[in-house]
């Protein structure tokens, strides 16, 4: 049964990351590497990751959802009435492509990996509350500091009015 | 183990008592527009989805159909799924360790159905209510966030059974009022309901949803009032102390607490004008947000004490 859903799972996200390349529009696009990252959710889900399976599948609806704005309002073709492609440079991108993916297949397959020490944790929701909060706290901090300071930088170079600019009289 | 009843139990729960969403805002609806017997209008639904069931698809020049047809599904499905983990009573369907973050990705997925609804159609109306929809949910997914976590904080569980067991005595509504006003705020907004149905408002001629008609339309409106009544049977193990009460067995205080939060959403959909988006955002940024982590703060300090 496991072995089936992480087969299936897997498969589907592979797929559907393929997709991504293969479909004309940008809303496709956007939501074929969804489902791929939604299978990827699926994936820790069986792995008995309750919490991080919950969150990717949480955090990834509203991260592509987000990004599909981005997506279609870069886009050369936004309506996706027009016939458009997601490769770009083909011949060169084919021979990195498989170039890096040979580099990192021979990677996995030689590397001597080390045995495994310790168990898996009775609760890993608890575990990983315990490493955010313990050991990687002052890590965690700086990373949120830099995405809120890149939040409102983003949102302060893209809007066109200032503090006290109202859009609308009151 | 979950009992198997509860698996059956569920979807006719939901499927009750979204029919009863919907016809309890026909009543309403007709008791605002003056009718002179609006009780009569209980079965108003009931007529619409007939109707909607033998009606035609409206087709639109190079529509996204395979798109708008996922949009259009997602929405009950994710409700039922969201419902999954809430307890009926004291069991719920899947008591999982970390039922509040589900909740809260399975109520997530409405972004998707609602912006895909609304970009299916190739139709301008629509994809302005799709967009309109994603803007309302960056208003309020992080005070809905924040008041999903100060329940679980002050629980001290992620777990939903958990949570309704740790008011005894004190429902969290009473001691973390911001935090359950904060919460009634995003049920609305997560159904798009009442106040907050922008994306689906009159003046882009019920935007998202505009071009959907027969089976779509149904599908759709059972998906919104399925959502309403997830959001309302919600607030009970998260806010209302569960299935606890006096006399009566837990199913029924849980139905009871949930009716009457629902019967509050629906009749703040006849009350209250339709928020422009835009100045719903700023004031979810502005107000909601400070007050969610104040919120937040305090129960926190009673957590540590």
């Amino acid at each position: 049964m496991q072995v089936a859903a992480f087969w299936a799972l897997a498969v589907t996200a592979v797929a559907s990351g393929v997709a991504v390349f293969r479909v004309d529009s940008m809303a496709r696009a956007t939501f074929a590497l969804l489902a791929s990252f939604l299978c990827v959710g699926g994936l820790l889900l069986l792995l008995d990751l309750h919490y991080l399976g919950a969150l990717v599948v949480l955090m990834m609806i509203m991260e592509m959802l987000v990004m599909a704005v981005f997506m279609v309002m870069y886009m050369m073709n936004p309506a996706g009435l027009m016939p458009m492609t997601m490769i770009h440079n083909g011949r060169w991108a084919l021979g990195i492509s498989v170039a890096v993916f040979a580099a990192l297949a021979a990677g996995i397959v030689l590397t001597p990996w080390p045995p495994r020490r310790g168990a898996p944790p009775d609760d890993p929701t608890y575990a990983l509350g315990e490493a955010i909060m313990g050991p990687k706290m002052l890590v965690m901090m700086g990373i949120g500091l830099a995405i809120l300071a890149t939040m409102i930088g983003s949102v302060v170079l893209s809007t066109d009015r200032g503090r006290y600019d109202r859009e609308d009289p009151r | 183990m979950t009992p198997v009843w509860t698996v059956v139990a569920l979807p006719v729960a939901l499927g009750v008592l979204t029919l009863l969403a919907a016809s309890g805002n026909a009543v309403l609806g007709a008791a605002a527009s003056g009718a002179p017997a609006p009780l009569r209008h209980w079965d108003d639904p009931l007529r619409a989805a007939a109707r909607a069931l033998v009606q035609q698809r409206r087709r639109t020049f190079a529509a996204d159909r395979l798109l708008s047809r996922v949009g259009v599904v997602t929405l009950p499905v994710a409700a039922l799924l969201a419902a999954v983990v809430l307890p009926l009573g004291t069991r719920a369907v899947a008591d999982w360790s970390v039922g509040v973050v589900w909740f809260n990705a399975m109520e997530v997925a409405t972004w998707a159905a609602v912006w895909l609804t609304g970009w299916g159609p190739n139709s301008a109306y629509a994809l302005v209510g799709g967009y309109r929809y994603l803007a309302q949910g960056l208003a309020y997914e992080l005070p809905h966030m924040f008041a999903l976590i100060t329940v679980a904080l002050g629980a001290g569980s992620l777990n939903v059974t958990r949570v309704a067991d740790a008011q005894d005595g004190l429902w969290f509504g009473v001691w973390m009022p911001v935090a359950f006003a904060v919460y009634l705020v995003s049920a609305l907004a997560m159904a798009f309901w009442g106040p907050l149905a922008h994306p689906v408002a009159d003046d882009v001629a019920s935007g998202a949803a505009v071009e959907l008609d027969g089976p779509d339309r149904l599908v759709f409106a059972v998906g919104r009032y399925a959502l309403l009544v997830v959001a309302a049977a919600a607030a009970v193990p998260f806010f209302l102390g569960g299935g606890a009460g006096p006399w009566l067995p837990a199913p029924v205080w849980t139905l009871v607490k949930t009716l009457v939060v629902l019967g509050a959403l629906l009749w703040a959909g006849h009350r209250l004008p339709v928020l422009r988006m835009d100045r719903f955002l700023e004031f979810a940024w502005i107000v909601l947000i400070p007050a969610s982590l104040l919120q937040m703060l305090v129960v926190a300090l009673v957590v540590l004490d």
